[in-house]
């Protein structure tokens, strides 16, 4: 079932690759893709959580528990979801290529593969390898059909994710060598039972965890390793910003709920630097994202870009929900990735949609469009709304969980005093992404705008997946948070 | 069940034959040499998962002491086998570019010797995999080195190749002379050359530490100098460059691949001598942090495809002489670093060939090998462009190609070695390769082609490719049968620990 679910995009994509099918192969792909995940869903067993599905090959090493195994748990079947989502949008969202289409299409759907295969792996080897499928796709995408500084842009991605992941995966054979040689696994269903038994002490877990942060921040754009994310959003072509914000963002943070949490939870209390825990770094750091990386979003008079700094914000209360290692910090944390991957997708499809009939996403060229495409103003509108964290949508649930995290017993004061200054990111983000909605949509139409057309056909259906699925989660986190709560549980064991 | 020497003995003799006959021949076309040559290496390929293993231990004093057939050294064998066959098939499609620089009456006259000499280096590398003995390793090493001498410098009325034949003569006999020279140290400690023997005379000696590491030191430069390590790589670039593309390739892998291997058995009596492991270990490390940097950081700056890959060739050493310098930790499920090196050889043969491929052909037909030559070749030949991105992304380590295992088994010891340092430097060095082997992908993919005409690639050549295509994808997912094979018994170098 999983290994249908990771061949079809694979499967469609060389096909593309190789010159057979149009783009109408890639939108089948997706369906089929996002089909089969809600298939897993329905037929996952919430009662018994841990993960279902599993199948596994022979160990690929003499000697180290090294398989191609699949598997899903609440977690990984929410991302999938996620990816599914966000791969169909994003299909039906990818503007008119007059070049290559196939190239294009086939490339596109590799990255929602390395996407899914990520979430899929039960190995914690695969899951990294999947990973990195999307970055030669994204190298092409960015470099021959972005917009703006494509080709330095598309260098520069590139290098800082290829950078990252060879930290991350020192950081991963560490951890590995951390473990107990006869209990040493890459396993991930078998590592959640080993982490269990806190068996690293606390000293020797400061350095994997160093340098996971560090391999994983890089992915996620976190402060300081953050200056490629926004360039990359704002000059890659529309489908790419949506799967690399929305979905494979979230293969780093996935990666420290199941690696780094469990494993080395002592390390958050650990001191790194003098008097400074890792833990004080990490909020440290996640404070830079969210406040000064929001004060540069206010500054900016692009819409793509405001999109864009706006998507590494928010990675600063992901980030929050994760450094109070708690329940209900960590659910939050959860939920959020699963929101704020729709709405970040929501957002790009929009501009990218605007920049396909404007060409130029400056505010100064722009105004008025909510009279020329409604449509696309309504489904900004909701996207912006969630972004923002207004209630009814899972943002606020998730933002609200995370800041209670913050709260708990025993958090320390600067986790408190961390929590009250990321509140006002919240306003921030208000202020920016308000501005830009008034900027682009609202007052006067521009004389190009009048000549625009709307979204129409199948690509409504599929743009308004997002934000209906947001309010959807908005009304029942609850029914979502069931799923999340075991793998949590156990990963804070 | 045939003896493993049955082997060697069939490429030599199928050698000497196409040799004689190739002498007595009137055809104009020497187009079936090398496809005789490529159906019978097929065969002694085959034959070569049907040889009789080897007992474990010789008796002492019999003939066949010098000779190992284990699966570390089968595995080899195999290596140099498939990397003569890809060289081959490569030597076709170079028949216009060469036939252009030998001056000839006739077409096609002098030309060749170029598809036989192929066949004795092979024979050189497969001998040097199965070297238990000082002498015979040196005897097989300078087979492989000498034979390289001519194809080198093949091209007769072409200055560049004829710079870089010479270059590599005056560098390589220096090199072997440094190489013989410690040997002779080696033998004068220890009155042995058998490296079993060596290992325990060597382990009992007493107080002659400074000229265990005199003898070990000149061994390092003269292999130093086969696998292109800095300070020994200042030959690479211009031999890389003026030889024959396909001699490049066979430098690239064999000769790499060959001087690994007995780096790997000439360090182990060394390395079982305990009161100088820790300084082995610092001159090993040294070497790579120093090989590592030079490689990666001096390709960036180039735009010939050739050379570049001759600096990449140099950072892949050191990438390999790190796992070489983490032999000294305890060993972990990631295997012996032994099996670690042969992997990574393994996986840097079908990517190099695969490259070198592409490479001839579409550098027969632009005329150039500049990367500029590469420009748009994705619409002028999906097929070689994406070959090439594979190659490519393999070299560079992209995850899920076999290229991504080396280089992850190589981390995996380094940490586990606890060389931070080195890890370090690894990690700006893989950075910096994604730069320039994706500054080939960008040429291809993201630039507008000058000329539009398809390429034309024999159907022999494209069908290679895609056989190494698949065979970089397939290992890179599952490893197994390479390491396995590799593993198959307690390999010798696997007791270096």
């Amino acid at each position: 079932m999983l290994t249908t679910l990771l061949l079809v995009p694979i499967v469609t994509a060389i096909a593309l690759l190789l010159g057979f099918g149009n783009r109408s192969w890639a939108k089948a792909s997706a369906l089929v893709q996002l089909a089969l995940t809600l298939f897993v869903w329905s037929g996952y067993d919430q009662t018994l959580g841990g993960y279902q599905f599993v199948s596994a090959s022979e160990p690929l090493f003499a000697g180290l528990d090294l398989r191609f195994s699949l598997g899903v748990d609440g977690l990984s079947l929410l991302l999938l979801l996620l990816t599914g989502l966000v791969t169909v949008a994003a299909v039906w969202m990818s503007p008119k290529i007059e070049k290559r289409a196939n190239l294009f299409d086939g490339s596109v759907l590799l990255i929602s593969a390395g996407a899914a295969g990520a979430f899929l792996a039960k190995d914690a080897f695969f899951m990294y390898a999947f990973h990195e499928l999307a970055l030669i796709p994204t190298f092409l995408l960015i470099g021959y059909w972005g917009s703006g500084e494509r080709q330095n842009v598309a260098w520069k991605v590139t290098i800082f994710l290829a950078v990252g992941s060879i930290v991350l995966l020192a950081g991963l054979v560490d951890l590995y060598l951390a473990i107990p040689a006869a209990l040493r696994s890459f396993d991930l269903q078998k590592l959640q039972e080993v982490a269990a038994q806190h068996l690293i002490p606390a000293t020797a877990q400061v350095r994997p965890w160093l340098l996971l942060t560090a391999g994983f921040g890089i992915l996620i754009s976190l402060f300081p390793f953050h200056s490629w994310a926004a360039p990359a959003y704002a000059s890659a072509p529309t489908p790419v910003a949506m799967l690399h914000s929305g979905v494979l963002k979230k293969f780093g943070l996935y990666g420290i709920i199941r690696l780094v949490v469990p494993f080395l939870p002592e390390a958050f209390k650990q001191p790194v630097w003098g008097n400074c825990t890792a833990q004080d770094l990490l909020l440290g750091l996640l404070l830079c994202n969210i406040l000064y990386i929001g004060l540069v979003t206010i500054a900016q008079r692009k819409l793509d870009y405001v999109i864009g700094y706006s998507s590494v914000m928010h990675m600063g209360y992901v980030f929050l929900g994760i450094a109070s290692m708690n329940l209900i910090g960590l659910s939050g944390a959860c939920l959020l990735m699963f929101s704020h991957g729709l709405s970040v997708a929501a957002l790009f499809a929009v501009s990218g949609a605007i920049r396909e009939r404007e060409g130029s996403l400056n505010f100064e060229r722009l105004g008025g469009a909510a009279k020329a495409v409604p449509y696309l103003a309504i489904c900004f509108a909701l996207a912006t709304f969630a972004s923002i964290g207004l209630p009814g949508f899972s943002n606020f649930a998730s933002e609200t969980l995370v800041f209670f995290g913050g709260f708990q017993n025993g958090a320390s004061t600067f986790l408190k005093t961390a929590t009250i200054l990321a509140l006002w990111g919240v306003v921030i983000s208000a202020v920016y992404m308000l501005r830009a909605y008034k900027a682009v949509f609202l007052g006067e139409k521009t004389t190009a705008a009048a000549k625009w057309t709307d979204l129409d056909g199948s690509a409504r259906f599929a743009l308004a997946a997002l934000p209906l699925a947001l309010l959807l989660a908005g009304f029942f986190p609850q029914y979502f948070l069931g799923y999340l709560k075991p793998t949590l549980e156990a990963a804070l064991r | 069940m045939f003896a493993p020497i049955t082997l060697e003995i069939l490429v030599l003799v199928l050698g000497f034959a196409l040799l004689l006959a190739e002498s007595f021949s009137n055809a104009p076309s020497k187009r079936a040499l090398p496809k005789i040559a490529l159906f019978v290496l097929a065969w002694v390929f085959a034959f070569s998962f049907f040889t009789a293993p080897a007992p474990d231990t010789v008796e002492p004093g019999s003939f066949w002491n010098f000779y190992s057939a284990s699966p570390i050294s089968m595995m080899f064998k195999r290596i140099a086998l498939l990397t003569t066959m890809g060289v081959l098939v490569m030597s076709l499609d170079y028949e216009s570019t060469l036939a252009k620089f030998i001056p000839s009456s006739r077409p096609g006259a002098g030309t060749g010797e170029f598809y036989i000499l192929p066949l004795f280096t092979c024979a050189g590398l497969m001998l040097m995999a199965s070297a238990t003995d000082l002498v015979m390793a040196f005897a097989a090493l300078e087979l492989v080195t000498i034979s390289f001498y001519v194809q080198v410098a093949y091209m007769r009325s072409n200055s560049a190749s004829l710079e870089a034949g010479i270059k590599y003569l005056i560098l390589g006999a220096l090199s072997t002379g440094f190489f013989v020279y410690g040997l002779t140290w080696v033998f004068g400690l220890t009155g042995e050359t058998h490296f079993d023997k060596v290992a325990l005379k060597l382990a009992a000696l007493e107080n002659s530490d400074t000229a265990i590491l005199f003898a070990l030191l000149l061994v390092l430069v003269g292999l130093g100098f086969k696998v292109a390590a800095v300070p020994f790589q200042s030959w690479v670039p211009d031999v890389y460059q003026g030889a024959p593309t396909p001699v490049t390739a066979f430098l690239s892998v064999g000769s790499k691949a060959a001087g690994f291997l007995l780096l790997l058995r000439v360090l182990e009596p060394f390395l079982g001598v305990s009161s100088i492991q820790p300084k082995v270990l610092a001159v090993l490390g040294t070497m790579a942090g120093a090989t590592l940097i030079y490689g990666n950081l001096a390709a960036l700056p180039q735009n010939n495809l050739k050379r570049l890959l001759a600096y990449s060739s140099i950072g892949h050493a050191g990438y390999l002489l790190l796992a070489v310098a983490s032999v000294g930790a305890t060993v972990t499920g990631f295997g012996a670093v032994g099996t670690t090196i042969g992997f990574y050889l393994f996986a840097y043969l079908l990517m190099t060939v695969l490259g070198f491929l592409v490479l001839t052909a579409v550098s027969t037909q632009t005329k150039g090998e500049e990367i500029q030559h590469f420009n748009g070749l994705s619409k002028r030949s999906p097929f070689l462009a994406f070959a090439l991105l594979v190659a490519m992304s393999s070299l560079a380590g992209v995850p899920l190609t076999a290229g991504f295992y080396g280089k992850f088994l190589v981390f995996a010891h380094a940490v586990n070695a606890q060389l931070w340092v080195l890890v370090g430097l690894g990690v700006v060095t893989v950075g910096a390769g994604f730069y320039y082997y994706l500054r080939v992908v960008a040429a291809m993919y993201w630039y507008e082609p000058t000329d539009t005409a398809p390429i034309h690639v024999s159907s022999l050549s494209k069908a290679v490719m895609a056989l190494l295509v698949v065979c970089i994808f397939v290992f890179g997912v599952n490893p197994r049968p390479i390491l396995s094979a590799l593993q198959g018994a307690p390999a010798k170098v696997a007791a270096a620990h």
